[in-house]
């Protein structure tokens, strides 16, 4: 069977799970078999999409519907098979922690039908090939997307979400319906085939180029469009925050590297300028506004911001690479942001995993109000571990491969030509950094909190383990966490045929390195081994608690610890979120959050405990998006007294604006 | 030639009359002097259809001129009449704007048509120029009427004068079915029908058919 076939016949699995789940959805046996079958059929489709692309098979198929002269057209090449892969084992792990997660939900009416029917649209968003099935397919994911999140819309916040979510999804798609007109043209031929084939101005590339950046970048969180991002994706259910988090803003990135790099031509240096600056401040951004949160899932879904700029900024630098002729290092800079791409689904997906193993237990989000996590739930904790590590981007897990591969193509910047790139990819190589360094500290943040230290409440001293399930699908993802990490040089090579197909280049092949190392550009200059930088760790670490058992003292001695004259303190009187934040609040929330701290301290002898209050302002959305909104309600307002007018007003309104045009077309002509 | 030429002139007369009729609407200031008028308005677009139908030799279009007589010269301002007298409604029209401003303004409007009429049309036949012309500042006018009167009646009949200018326009312009403007007719039928028993609806409630009565029901306040 041709791989388009399959995975066709796999999305329509998904549209049958989705209407089979409509009929099931109030039987008590409905969780189990709608999520058996998405997991069936995930997995189908996932391990379909690897073959193709190792095999490398391209295939068509052209469906007799949509336009009657169009008709729907799907294809699978490489870069579709790898996010095809990267869709469906997200869609497979979601559905089998779902199996464990779904049996708590409390309207399995309002989740199951959509679920299949959002993995089947992000599905057909990657095998789209013509303009119209893609933009149709794109709407079909963004509104079943938009169902999940409305899934629990009587809990506080959550309809502000999905209406903040509503508007600018449909804002994205007008901007992708705008790109796609401009690159039809005139002729208006919606294939890909078409418009790959046709000659594009550099007017038009640029319009597209920003009409995409505004598209896809609404949906992946490019700040300053993220606003609806850490609001709709926490809102939903976990395992379907974990999908949009972790594949739905890859789906968007697809979009993006679809029509810029592939349907639109040899691209000029200064997009690649425009797209890695763009995407060094959605990094930096991102991860500061995770610094600031003490919610976990809102944590998290600014993380994806953090990430979603690492990605959009190494796809910046392959642009700039490949304006200039420089394939390898284009190649090395796109495998790196196809590589974190991967690893994020992975990680992202395994943390909102256990964010949701999480709320379950304890039925709170708030880490203020958690701690000591890892004594009631170790194997949680020991899976939530991994992904903090890996996304983290320390080795030996996945997320410092792609990380080091990125600063490795950022190093070969003095290659380029242009002044402005000499030092815009420096500069931005440092926010990147910068990024890395403050996703560490976040992550130390949300997991000491969270799972080390002394529970703050009775819902966290009362948690108990998640079920098998989800337990063995956090593990499942950890351990390919650890495995892209220790064999990176797989996936590079698997990766390959996507750079020579989009690029003309590719990365040398890795297969060949001794001892499972990678090297990007040339031994002489760089190269990582993630096996033996496990080993190394697993045997210092081994040596450690060796000589600290075989040497220290035997002797049990019990006494209290010295607490600085405090000893009888309460939990609340840990390390908290908000206190551990403080020192990058001082330093980078001044400015871009207008960060204040208020100590309210009341008078000598009054027995009022002081109070510690934090004020923060989200600027991007006092600055940008309050402004429209106020405008738009203040001319809805004004409009609405056109409700009300008398009919011999009315009958003016027609006459004044039947005179208005004839005059109009008096003096036009 | 000579017959060409008298056709030009004679409907140029009777479009141009009615355009006048018009202006006679915009100051009357007692309803059954308006019915009249508008009697009249109906009388000078019957006899224009009739001469197209002449001039044209399209037969057909004597049909609509027997309409415009039939419905639009007798039956509309005889049922109007007997609505004013059986409704008691006061004779007087109360108008929004003065009279002056409001001759002033359908010479504006007039003078608009014309620039626009003559200029877009610049290669059609002089006939329909000039009857598309007057078409349009008759439409423009009954709107003015519509808009410039308070009482429901004046609406009525404002609304009725602009249907003459569509009726006018669509004579000039050759080869417009019969089909069409039987439809067209029957429509403002209909209309009239439906805008009478509304006329009823609303004298039964508030005493009066000045729409502004409505406005002070919905709680509105101009």
């Amino acid at each position: 069977m041709a791989p388009v076939v399959l995975q066709m016949s796999c999305v329509a699995g998904l549209l049958g799970g989705a209407g089979l789940a409509i009929f099931l959805s109030r039987a008590r046996s409905a969780t189990a078999i709608v999520y058996s079958l998405t997991l069936a059929v995930s997995l189908l489709a996932f391990f379909g999409s690897i073959r193709s692309l190792l095999g490398g098979d391209i295939s068509d198929l052209t469906l007799p519907i949509g336009l009657p002269w169009l008709g729907a057209h799907f294809r699978t090449d490489a870069l579709a098979s790898f996010f095809l892969v990267v869709v469906n084992l997200g869609g497979a792990s979601a559905s089998l922690y779902g199996l464990g997660y779904g049996q708590h939900e409390p309207a399995p009416h309002r989740v199951l039908p959509f679920l299949p029917a959002f993995l089947a649209g992000m599905n057909l968003v990657v095998l789209a090939d013509d303009a119209f099935s893609y933009l149709l397919c794109w709407e079909f994911m963004s509104l079943a997307s938009w169902a999940l999140v409305m899934a629990h819309h009587r809990e506080p916040g959550n309809a502000k979400a999905g209406y903040v979510y509503l508007v600018m999804a449909s804002f994205g798609t007008l901007a992708l319906l705008l790109a796609f007109g401009l690159l039809a043209g005139p002729a208006g031929d919606y294939g890909f085939a078409a418009i790959r084939s046709a000659q594009h101005t550099p007017y038009a590339a640029t319009l597209v180029l920003i009409l995409m950046l505004l598209g896809a970048g609404s949906k992946a969180g490019l700040v300053p469009l993220h606003v609806w991002l850490p609001l709709a994706h926490p809102a939903a259910p976990s395992h379907v925050s974990a999908l949009m988090s972790g594949v739905m803003t890859k789906v968007a990135i697809y979009g993006f590297i679809r029509v810029i790099f592939d349907l639109l031509g040899q691209p000029t240096w200064w997009a690649g300028v425009v797209v890695l600056i763009l995407g060094g401040i959605t990094a930096v951004m991102g991860i500061l506004y995770a610094m600031m949160e003490t919610d976990l899932k809102r944590l998290l879904a600014y993380s994806t911001i953090e990430n979603i700029g690492v990605i959009f900024a190494s796809l910046g630098l392959a642009l700039a690479f490949q304006a200039n002729g420089l394939k390898l290092a284009a190649a090395l800079a796109f495998t790196a942001a196809l590589f974190h791409v991967l690893n994020h689904s992975l990680f992202k997906s395994l943390l909102f995993f256990g964010a949701g193993a999480v709320l379950t237990a304890t039925g709170e989000r708030d880490m203020e109000k958690l701690g000591g996590l890892i004594h009631r739930m170790p194997q949680t904790s020991f899976a939530v571990l991994v992904g903090c590590v890996a996304i983290s981007a320390l080795p030996p897990f996945n997320g410092f491969v792609s990380e080091w591969l990125m600063f490795q193509a950022v190093l070969q910047s003095p290659e380029l030509p242009q002044w402005a790139l000499k030092i815009a990819v420096p500069a931005v190589g440092a926010l990147l950094a910068l990024a890395a360094a403050l996703a560490a500290a976040c992550f130390v943040k949300a997991y000491g909190v969270t799972f080390l230290g002394r529970s703050r409440g009775t819902a966290a001293e009362t948690a108990h383990e998640v079920d098998r399930y989800s337990l063995v699908a956090m593990f499942i993802l950890a351990a390919l966490c650890l495995l892209a990490g220790i064999l990176p040089g797989l996936v590079i090579d698997a990766l390959s045929p996507i750079t020579t197909a989009i690029l003309g280049g590719r990365m040398p092949i890795q297969a060949n390195e001794p001892w499972l190392s990678i090297v990007p550009i040339a031994e002489s200059r760089s190269s990582y081994n993630g096996l033996l930088v496990m080993v190394f760790i697993t045997i210092s670490a081994s040596l450690a608690v060796f000589f600290i058992h075989r040497f220290a003292s035997h002797a049990l001695r019990r006494a209290p610890a010295w607490g600085c004259g405090f000893s009888d303190s309460t939990p609340a009187a840990q390390y908290s979120a908000g206190s551990f934040a403080q020192p990058i609040r001082r330093v980078f929330g001044t400015m871009l959050f207008h960060a204040r701290d208020h100590v309210e301290m009341p008078a000598p002898g009054d027995t009022r405990p002081a109070r510690l209050r934090i004020e923060l302002h989200d600027l991007v959305w006092e600055g940008m998006y309050a402004p429209i909104a106020g405008a738009v309600g203040y001319s809805a307002d004004w409009l609405n007294r056109l409700q009300f007018l008398t009919i011999r007003q009315y009958l003016s309104l027609v006459f004044a604006t039947l005179v208005t045009l004839l005059l109009v077309l008096a003096i036009w002509s | 030639m000579q017959m060409h030429s008298l056709a030009f002139d004679v409907s140029h007369t009777l479009a141009g009359g009615l355009v006048l009729i018009s202006f006679m609407m915009l100051y009357q200031d007692r309803l059954y002097s308006l019915l009249n008028v508008f009697a009249f308005h109906a009388v000078v677009l019957a006899l224009s259809v009739a001469w197209q139908a002449f001039v044209q030799q399209a037969p057909h279009l004597y049909i609509t001129a027997a309409i415009a007589l039939v419905f639009k010269a007798i039956v509309i301002p005889v049922a109007l009449h007997r609505i004013v007298k059986q409704l008691g409604i006061h004779r007087d029209i109360e108008s929004a704007v003065g009279i002056g401003p409001t001759m002033l303004a359908g010479m504006a409007l007039v003078a608009l048509s014309m620039v626009l009429m003559l200029r877009v049309t610049a290669e059609a036949d002089p006939l329909a120029r000039e009857d598309l012309a007057f078409a349009l500042s008759v439409v423009l006018l009954g709107l003015l009427v519509m808009v410039t009167r308070r009482n429901a009646v004046s609406q009525v009949v404002g609304f009725m004068s602009l249907e003459n200018g569509l009726v006018l326009a669509a004579t000039g312009a050759k080869g417009m079915p019969l089909v069409v403007e039987i439809s067209v007719a029957f429509s403002i039928l209909i209309a009239f029908i439906v805008i009478g028993i509304f006329l009823f609806r609303i004298r039964e409630r508030f005493d009066s058919v000045d729409v502004s009565a409505l406005d002070d029901y919905r709680g509105e306040h101009r």
